[in-house]
């Protein structure tokens, strides 16, 4: 017997299989690790400073606390200003700094 | 430069004061820059009081001649009535965590969205550069702006 479920898949990220959803993101936040992060950036062509890995690690604090994700959250976060998050994560800097970060896609418009 | 079809650059061009409208093009702008897309606003006629500084806190959303208010028409010209509704609009995007139009625009600003005021319509209002919201990059004819607009990938909208 067959189980197809298309949203599950498993991709190999820095020697480890971790499950993902079709768009590369994590769905399962345990098997995320720094390494897998330093991976992941590296494919968004991004490499990992102490600044970036403190705004992956508040989102990762936001996420727990089950907040809602925003760019005009984050720039209120006093961690970084929407001005230097886009500078930290040049193109789509939630969508990406969210998928380094081993946490779900937010899905504000805003 | 082979886009495939995808989206590069959103020229909006906002020509309305009304915050449904002006909500409509900062959205989309905003949403184009989250999304890893560039993005431009050319402000022009009405749209000009969405930056404008000391009319930018006070627009209001149309009760005349919307038919979506499900309001009669005649009603809705009553006084007081625009702010009415308008302030109960505001109410609900301040639920579901939408910013005012003035840290909108700071957003806008600060996500590298390129803000842009009509020079004919500046002219034809009597606005000088300093009274508008301090993230205007300059005052542009039409021209400029076509030619800003140039690329593979770039995509133009009327609001």
């Amino acid at each position: 017997m067959f189980i197809i479920n298309t949203n599950a898949m498993e991709k190999l990220i820095a020697g480890k299989s971790v499950a993902v959803n079709e768009e590369g993101y994590l769905t399962d936040f345990s098997q995320w690790d720094k390494s897998i992060a330093e991976e992941l950036a590296q494919e968004a062509g991004i490499s990992l400073s102490p600044r970036h890995w403190e705004v992956l690690a508040y989102l990762q604090n936001e996420h727990q606390n089950q907040v809602a994700l925003s760019i005009r959250r984050v720039g209120k976060s006093n961690v970084v200003d929407i001005k230097e998050f886009y500078q930290l994560f040049p193109t789509a800097p939630l969508k990406t700094a969210t998928k380094i970060a081993g946490i779900p896609k937010p899905v504000s418009c805003i | 430069m082979n886009t495939n079809g995808a989206i590069k650059k959103m020229m909006i061009i906002l020509s309305k004061g009304t915050l449904e409208n002006v909500y409509a093009a900062f959205v989309l702008a905003n949403g184009a820059r989250a999304e890893g897309i560039e993005a431009e606003i050319f402000f022009t006629f009405f749209g000009l009081e969405a930056i404008h500084k000391q009319k930018l806190e006070h627009l209001h959303v149309a009760t005349v001649g919307n038919p979506a208010m499900h309001m009669p028409t005649m009603l809705g010209g009553l006084p007081g009535m625009e702010a009415l509704a308008s302030s109960m609009m505001k109410k609900e995007m301040e639920a579901i965590d939408m910013p005012d139009v003035h840290e909108f625009l700071d957003i806008l600003s600060a996500s590298g969205v390129r803000l842009w005021a009509c020079k004919l319509a500046m002219d034809m209002f009597h606005y000088k550069k300093e009274d508008m919201y301090d993230g205007i990059e300059a005052v542009i004819t039409v021209g400029d702006f076509y030619k800003q607009s140039a690329g593979e990938g770039v995509h133009m909208l009327f609001v």
